[in-house]
């Protein structure tokens, strides 16, 4: 079997439970943040249960199923598998900064309109991965996209509209 | 209800609205279990057997109670004693009550790795995962039972002393593990298979697999110090959690609140109470909130999978094509306690073949296992991928093309189902008659090597149960439906439109909100293909009951008799004058302010008759012949769906039920060793991702059903049924192997194809 570096694991985690919290600033969602966490916490864990941002979802814990991505300097990364303070500095985006000034990024209107989202659980790891894409590839074709959201898991939907959600969002930036 | 005999011009029926609750979605403010915090709220961790089998002998939490930080710990020891604790809870699959209390918490015996030993809230889950630790239980460790086949085995070792085989026959005088013996029968077997020209048999196993849910199972439990529980949870129905909860904890009905939180996925394994009553004795004992959140490897030990089966296939049929008999034995793992979903199999097997002989036995069998959940049309998936894989061989060993050997044996309206329910309207000819004109059946295969297309056929009966739905009409004309039926991925939006279309009002002044247990009048749960169906009737009739409220205040403004008022988009008027007329808005405000009162129309259904549902799956693949890797090229569902009420929902759900199909077909499944799960993780349970699945092209034929609204039909189950099949029987033409057991990994692939030489 696979051994998966995790670090919710309980052992890791009681070895330095006592350590006092640590200071972490960095960018989320455009605004400067600071905030006190354990050395051991993830980044997912920061942005749930320290800055109250629980659009980024927990399905694994161990970087399986991409429900936890966000955006680091613009690109996709899974917040379960990254300490907390080694964001440091860094500028994060979340769901919640995804629509700007009022407007949904195109993405979240495709999804809407294609259907893209019935539980709705990984959409906002979806719609940051599909949001990295477009950063760097303007115009994917369809294994590009599938490529992209590869690392996303979706139980509802089998990925048909989500993959014509994220190309109809290529053709709206165009 | 009345039929629908004729289709008639909708305004909202059979459009693509947009998904009622999919802003909140997009933008990350959708409230998931796991997303609530509640003042004062402590973390609950459980702690749970690492052996499948084994006595508890003795269990020490002394020291995790004394931890910093540990607020209460529970044992089995603190449920109140079983006396209320009878009787039989349903959802999708029937479990007793007394089963379930065994379940939520070991009593003296663990009967599957992962089963709940004790649980710990504390104040932060860290301190509680400490306190597990500290938790000192002494097991004398039994022999595991693996699996179904060897616990049905005279020698043995017996889960439950006091579980005796329930059957038709003589009662046992030996317990057993076998919990159940049923039978369905018609005609005269031997005298069929005496009529045949060919008889064929075959055998198929199909192993245990997850529902997969994204969501982990997610609770949080508030004991108040009057008594009354409230509970957020992740759930189907919030009336059987309620149900569970009063007979788990000894509580009147009116004193437990479930309130549904946004659920992540369920698709029948979110139905039982599993976490709830260890939430709620935690906040009980601690006097403070509780939230506990499954890992992911708990949910996959601990929550509820699908069956692991056993299937044999034995048909006659004339040289023809005509099948003259059909017998099918079903064996069906329940895991720790009865339960395995044989009722399901049973009227999937054979639903799609008319035949005047037949036989259905099937076994209900505990094993050392995680006690199954229903999941999407449970049973029907390994009995279709068992009976449609052997269709398949009898029409070869005939010569028959497999989609003219379907339709030579096709059920239709007037025939029975196993059960010897006859059928009302179906679709199932329409179906294959779709099928057969369709490019993915009549186009040739894209040139290459190892390639092969495969058609299986699927079946659903749907549930129907109890719905029911108010509408509520505002002082401004606007309307709120108001309910206490879960949204699993599509309700509120397929209800707003019902409510639109029959109060004849924009979309956008009604409203659809999901209630509490507290607030709403009962209603089933959100499982078996029911809820469009079932609950879509009661929602339809709550506005006609608005509408009949309306019509007497209308009437009374216009000093008229209400039998004399007609309605239409949002004006009453009388029938004989039409400028005597007044708008919904003043009929609205004047009802609520003055006359008898505000508009409640309420709606209940409790007897509609089944709206079976049947699909066709073609599948076109290609077989890697180094690795055994089976890639899907194309894939085609074609369902009947009676009346389409939202295509892009339909669709929706037609695609994901093929894809949960597909993953089942060909990766997932329980890794056991001697009884112990050794892949409980997505990385090692590996579901399909993107690059796994093509496009799902959806074809909805709509043949109106005889009851309920619109003629539509559940839709959800069915396209789970025949994915498995369907591969199978590509797989067989691409690669010269018949696979018999699922998954087919790249690594059966392979080895059947050693075993039989076709390498090359």
């Amino acid at each position: 079997m696979t051994f998966v570096a995790n670090f919710s694991d309980t052992t890791l985690r009681k070895a330095v439970r006592v350590v006092a919290k640590l200071p972490l600033s960095f960018t989320v969602n455009g605004e400067p943040r600071q905030v006190f966490v354990q050395p051991w916490q993830t980044l997912l864990e920061a942005l749930r249960d320290e800055l109250a941002l629980t659009g980024t979802k927990e399905g694994c814990s161990n970087g399986n199923c991409g429900a936890c991505t966000v955006l680091l300097d613009g690109r996709a990364i899974v917040a379960c598998c990254m300490l907390a303070l080694e964001a440091e500095g860094q500028d994060i985006l979340t769901i919640e900064g995804l629509a700007k000034d009022g407007r949904l990024d195109p993405l979240q209107e495709t999804f809407i309109e294609y259907g893209a989202l019935q539980c709705g659980f990984c959409t906002p790891g979806f719609l940051l991965s599909a949001r990295a894409l477009l950063n760097t590839n303007p115009a994917p074709n369809e294994q590009e996209v599938r490529l992209a959201i590869a690392g996303n898991l979706c139980r509802c939907t089998g990925y048909d509209k989500i993959v014509r959600a994220i190309q109809a969002a290529v053709e709206r930036e165009a | 209800m009345a039929t629908v005999s004729e289709r008639k011009k909708t305004r909202y029926i059979g459009k693509r609205t947009p998904k009622y609750d999919a802003l909140e979605r997009v933008t990350g403010q959708a409230l998931f279990a796991a997303d609530l915090h509640l003042p004062g709220m402590l973390h609950g961790k459980v702690l749970r057997s690492p052996h499948p089998h084994a006595l508890i002998k003795r269990i020490d939490t002394r020291k995790a109670e004394a931890l910093p930080g540990v607020k209460a710990v529970v044992t089995a020891a603190d449920l109140p004693p079983p006396e209320r604790a009878q009787g039989m809870l349903g959802g999708e699959l029937l479990i007793s009550i007394m089963d379930l209390r065994r379940l939520t918490i070991a009593h003296d015996k663990a009967l599957f790795e992962g089963h709940a030993i004790a649980a710990v809230a504390a104040t932060t889950p860290e301190v509680a995962e400490e306190a597990l630790d500290l938790i000192q239980v002494d097991y004398e460790v039994l022999p595991p039972v693996e699996n179904a086949l060897e616990a049905m085995s005279p020698d043995a070792p017996l889960l439950q002393p006091d579980l005796y085989t329930k059957t038709l026959g003589e009662q046992p005088e030996r317990p057993s593990n076998v919990a159940t013996h049923s039978e369905s029968s018609r005609g005269d077997l031997e005298r069929g298979f005496a009529e045949a020209d060919l008889v064929h048999e075959t055998s198929y196993e199909t192993k245990m697999v997850h529902q997969g849910y994204l969501e982990p199972t997610a609770t949080v439990a508030h004991a108040q110090p009057d008594g009354r529980i409230t509970l957020w949870t992740s759930t189907q129905g919030i009336f059987g959690i309620r149900r569970s909860l009063g007979h788990l904890l000894d509580l009147p009905l009116g004193k437990v609140n479930v309130i549904p939180t946004e659920i992540g996925g369920g698709f029948g394994g979110k139905i039982y109470a599993i976490l709830e009553p260890l939430a709620a004795l935690l906040s009980r004992k601690s006097g403070h909130p509780v939230k506990i959140v499954m890992s992911r490897a708990e949910v996959f030990r601990a929550t509820g999978p699908a069956s692991p089966t056993h299937i044999t296939v034995k048909t006659g049929a004339k040289k023809d094509g005509r099948l003259t008999a059909a017998y099918v034995k079903l064996v069906m793992d329940a895991g720790a306690v009865p339960g395995a979903p044989i009722g399901g199999a049973s009227l999937v097997c054979l639903a799609p073949y008319k035949l005047d002989h037949m036989k259905i036995e099937a076994y209900d069998v505990v094993t050392n296992k995680p006690r199954v959940q229903a999941y999407r049309a449970p049973g029907g998936t390994p009995a279709a991928f068992a009976v449609e894989s052997h269709m398949d061989q009898v029409a070869e060993r005939l010569g028959i093309d497999p989609l003219a050997f379907r339709m030579l044996n096709a059920v239709d309206e007037g025939d029975r189902m196993t059960d010897d329910r006859p059928y009302n309207r179906i679709g199932l000819k329409e179906v294959l008659r779709r099928v057969a004109k369709h490019p993915s059946w009549t186009s040739p295969l894209p040139p290459g090597p190892h390639r092969g297309r495969g058609l299986a056929l699927g079946f659903w009966a749907g549930a129907t149960l109890t719905s029911t739905a108010h509408v509520l009409v505002h002082a401004d004309g606007t309307a709120t439906l108001v309910s206490g039926q879960v949204d699993l991925t599509g309700t509120r939006t397929t209800m707003q439109q019902i409510v639109a279309e029959e109060l004849q009002v924009p979309l956008e002044s009604v409203s659809v909100r999901v209630g509490d247990t507290d607030s709403t009048p009962y209603t089933d749960l959100s499982a078996g293909s029911r809820t469009a169906y079932s609950f879509g009737a009661a929602v339809h009739n709550a506005c006609q009951d608005v509408l009949a409220q309306l019509r007497v205040h209308a009437a009374d403004h216009l000093t008229a008799q209400p039998e004399h008022v007609e309605y239409a988009d949002g004006r009453f008027w009388l029938r004989d004058s039409p400028d005597q007329n007044v708008d919904l808005v003043t009929v609205a405000r004047r009802s609520t302010f003055r006359a008898t009162g505000p508009i409640c129309g309420r709606g209940t259904v409790t007897r509609l008759q089944p709206a079976p549902q049947f699909a066709a799956h073609v599948a076109d693949v290609e077989v890697d012949p180094d690795t055994g890797k089976v890639t899907i090229l194309r894939y085609t569902a074609f369902q009947d769906v009676g009346r389409a009420l939202n295509p892009t929902q339909v669709e929706g759900q037609v695609q994901g039920g093929a894809a949960q199909g597909i993953g089942w077909a060909l990766t997932e499944y329980y890794h056991f060793e001697k009884g112990v799960m050794r892949n409980p993780t997505f990385l090692d349970y590996r579901m399909p991702t993107s690059l796994d699945l093509p496009m799902i092209d959806c074809e909805l034929v709509e043949v109106p059903a005889s009851d309920g609204p619109y003629g539509a039909r559940g839709v959800g189950e069915v396209p789970i049924v025949p994915p498995a099949a369907a591969l199978a029987n590509a797989v067989y033409r691409a690669a010269g192997v018949r696979l018999h057991k699922l998954p087919m990994t790249p690594e059966e692939v392979f080895r059947a194809r050693q075993a039989t030489s076709a390498i090359g």
